[in-house]
């Protein structure tokens, strides 16, 4: 690798979490907001949830009947492809097999599924990325409400991978049968995004 | 429920690889801002608006990556420049702003993002909004549209600290002086010189109100900033009545919500 002239580095955020920072990443304590638009603000009273498969309900929620599903706790690092990864973040909310359960069905009927929010952002992600508890939609962040910056009343939380794929303000979850690209998938950003193998833009292995 | 579809631009710029990045030239904009030009050998061109990825190796191997919005117009020329402040606990921007020599390589890939982006054909009115070195990637939108031959009427608000933190003044400057559809507010938020003529108070409602293009105009609209500048002017600008889908933004910098 070609070595930068008299770069030398802090390196000290990382020092004992070496193993747990995705190449390219450096940790924060901050808790930084990125969004492409306004911070949409939807009250409660007129929040839902639905699951689809392709343009059909299979389930819908209300806030007060979403709250009501079996809560997890979750305490995992979160990594954003403009570089920051935050250790140790702690959420609460709906599994997403918790919500396939609820909605009465035994397993996902296809192999992908399209997140729709407020305000018209869109993401995809497999299947079997948001299963066995590798999952939830999230209601709470350090046990409050999670801020509307940081997507709240509810956000998905799929930790393993890039956190735009963990979308805010999340009101719709879409099964699909192929895996279409979401919003930033379609505006030069990788379509699965593992921090891991630094998979950041469009042509990235 | 919400189901406005974000518009997509029709074609933009992918990012390359990693390549070398020869810096060519510097140019001091404020005590803590400088513009570095960086040669690069591939570029397929990108547009205003877009950003590039910057890479630094230490001698043991140590890498830090960081994201730069390109201040220089949009286009395929091979000189790419980044205008960088300088945060004085930064790992980085010292590095790039004191560090570096003429000469000198990092490595750079790019361009990247393909929604906070303008290009020359859009016909709506340009409405920028910039808090400090926010004013970066909307310099590239000004400096492509002044390329134009036909220009969109356009207006930029635009706060600094103090007089002596505005980035671009001279230049911007010309820019308004030399084209009657184009207008800067400045606002200077911690004092102002004597016989100052801008505004003197963070972005507010009031301000967004009096030098908002008018909502009829359907402008586009830029916002780039810190977090919580950011934040304010979106909300108000939703609040006075401009359309959400027309509305993009950069955020950066720290929100303060440590822990």
């Amino acid at each position: 690798m070609p070595i930068t002239r008299g770069f030398k580095g802090r390196q000290t955020e990382t020092v004992g979490a070496r193993d747990r920072v995705p190449p390219g990443q450096y940790v924060t304590r901050d808790f930084p907001v990125l969004t492409a638009g306004p911070t949409q603000r939807t009250p409660l009273e007129s929040w839902s949830l639905s699951l689809q498969r392709g343009g059909e309900l299979i389930s819908r929620w209300s806030w007060i009947e979403f709250k009501a599903l079996p809560q997890t706790e979750r305490t995992t690092d979160i990594h954003c492809v403009t570089k920051w990864t935050k250790l140790d973040t702690q959420w609460r909310g709906v599994t997403f097999d918790d919500v396939v359960k609820a909605a009465g069905l035994s397993s996902a009927p296809n192999l992908y599924v399209m997140a729709h929010c407020d305000g018209g952002y869109t993401t995809n992600l497999p299947v079997v990325d948001l299963v066995d508890g590798k999952a939830m939609i999230a209601t709470h962040f350090d046990d409050m409400p999670i801020p509307a910056t940081h997507g709240g009343p509810a956000r998905l939380l799929v930790p393993h991978l890039y956190f735009w794929k963990s979308a805010k303000w999340v009101r719709r979850l879409e099964f699909m049968e192929a895996n279409t690209p979401g919003f930033w998938e379609s505006m030069g950003y990788h379509i699965y995004g593992d921090p891991w193998r630094e998979q950041r833009y469009t042509n990235d292995a | 429920m919400n189901n406005a579809t974000r518009t997509m631009p029709d074609t933009f710029p992918l990012s390359g690889d990693w390549q070398s990045a020869t810096v060519a030239a510097f140019r001091d904009e404020t005590p803590s801002v400088k513009t570095i030009a960086f040669a690069v050998s591939q570029w397929t061109g990108h547009l205003a608006g877009q950003h590039v990825d910057i890479r630094l190796t230490g001698e043991d191997g140590y890498q830090a990556e960081r994201s730069y919005s390109i201040a220089s117009p949009g286009g395929t020329a091979a000189l790419i420049e980044l205008t960088v402040e300088r945060i004085s606990d930064g790992e980085v921007s010292p590095f790039l702003t004191d560090g570096l020599a003429l000469g000198d390589t990092i490595e750079l890939r790019g361009p990247i993002g393909g929604y906070f982006t303008w290009k020359p054909e859009n016909p709506s009115p340009l409405l920028l909004v910039a808090g400090g070195s926010g004013v970066v990637p909307l310099m590239s939108i000004l400096r492509t549209r002044n390329k134009c031959a036909n220009r969109v009427p356009g207006r930029l608000l635009y706060s600094s600290r103090r007089f002596e933190d505005i980035i671009y003044r001279e230049e911007l400057d010309r820019f308004a002086a030399s084209d009657n559809s184009f207008s800067i507010v400045h606002t200077l938020t911690r004092g102002a010189p004597t016989a100052w003529r801008g505004e003197t108070r963070r972005v507010d409602t009031q301000m967004l109100a009096k030098y908002a293009l008018p909502t009829a105009q359907k402008p586009r609209i830029f916002v780039c900033g810190p977090t919580l500048f950011v934040e304010t002017v979106a909300d108000q600008l939703l609040a006075l009545g401009h359309q959400e889908t027309g509305i993009k933004t950069e955020r950066f910098g720290p929100t303060g919500e440590k822990r």
